[in-house]
């Protein structure tokens, strides 16, 4: 099992380091303007945290609009301290920012792991250079095709049920990343069309789509938010990409073999 | 991919190779997956403006 600890292990620093680096980026470009929506979301009642409010007549929809009521409305401080409790939601401020960095630290590793485990069935990212052309592949899986259909939103905004969204926005992310793999490492012009077409039909297909588009939240704030998520995510990309190739290449470059140096 | 490849300075096996190596990327899977798309209240609201920034789909 040395292979597979040694890639936790690299996948555990990159994305360690990506996470801060995202979390902090986080925090002056994107975290703001959701607390702005959040603003728009709690004026305009009708418009509750909860989107599956826009399907009608569905089971969920005469409970769910309570408890999320509770849940987006900011909590008392008595709620907060019952972590176990549904509707948890850390409190305003810094616990809100704390479970923000952890997120980002956690899902930072997550990714870390994808890209890590990836690259080596390619031969393994050698430097920082080549991490940062893995980096671009993951923003173009996991934030450029995804955010095309969906594009990122916020409180507030109108949004189709959110498991067929959820199912479009994995099953685009796995075709984007076949057809870009099959592009860089199968050398046939067939596979290269197959591959153009994997990374076009989710888009035909399209992403499933709100009723209604109607949303309090103004068109400058909902761009000006897909404009930092798309840069905050793209920054996080390629520093994760090239902390991978840094980590790894100190790991290669200073043992002949992993298994003598960790042993 | 013969019992020579080097991967990470260590050799292994293709099999081995790529059983680890699945292992690990389902495990980022499972990671990402659980933050970023359960349906779990609590973590919903614990990673909620992290998912929002991540353009995950939400709510």
């Amino acid at each position: 099992m040395n292979l597979f600890r040694n890639v936790v292990f690299i996948a555990a620093i990159a994305g360690l380091v990506a996470g801060v680096v995202l979390a902090c980026l986080q925090a002056y470009a994107t975290v703001p303007l959701i607390l702005k929506a959040e603003v728009y979301e709690k004026a305009g009642g009708g418009h509750q945290h909860d989107h599956a409010a826009t399907t009608d007549n569905n089971t969920m929809s005469s409970a769910a609009p309570a408890t999320n009521a509770m849940s987006s409305a900011a909590p008392a401080p008595a709620e907060s301290a019952a972590p176990a409790e549904e509707g948890w939601a850390p409190a305003d401020g810094f616990e809100r920012f704390a479970f923000n960095v952890v997120a980002n630290i956690v899902t930072g590793i997550g990714f870390a792991l994808i890209l890590v485990a990836v690259s080596e069935f390619a031969g393994g990212i050698g430097n920082w250079r080549q991490g940062v052309f893995w980096g671009l592949a993951g923003f173009a899986v996991f934030t450029l095709a995804p955010g095309l259909g969906l594009p990122p939103e916020l409180p507030a905004m109108p949004a189709a049920e959110l498991l067929p969204r959820q199912i479009w926005w994995t099953a685009t992310a796995v075709a984007t990343a076949a057809g870009l793999g099959l592009i860089a490492f199968r050398k046939s012009l067939p596979l290269a069309i197959l591959a153009v077409a994997l990374i076009v039909a989710p888009h035909i297909v399209g992403a499933p789509q709100p009723e209604s588009f109607e949303t309090p939240i103004p068109e400058g704030l909902h761009h000006q938010f897909v404009v930092a998520v798309t840069v905050t995510d793209l920054v996080f990309w390629l520093v994760l990409g090239a902390a991978v190739g840094v980590v790894r290449g100190r790991f290669t470059g200073t043992a002949t073999s992993l298994r003598d140096s960790f042993a | 991919m013969t019992t020579a490849s080097v991967s990470l300075g260590t050799s292994v096996s293709s099999q081995s190779r790529f059983m680890q190596l699945a292992m690990a990327a389902l495990l980022g899977i499972f990671v990402v997956g659980f933050v970023g798309f359960s349906h779990l209240d609590a973590v919903h609201n614990a990673a909620h403006d992290y998912r929002h920034s991540m353009a995950f789909p939400c709510h």
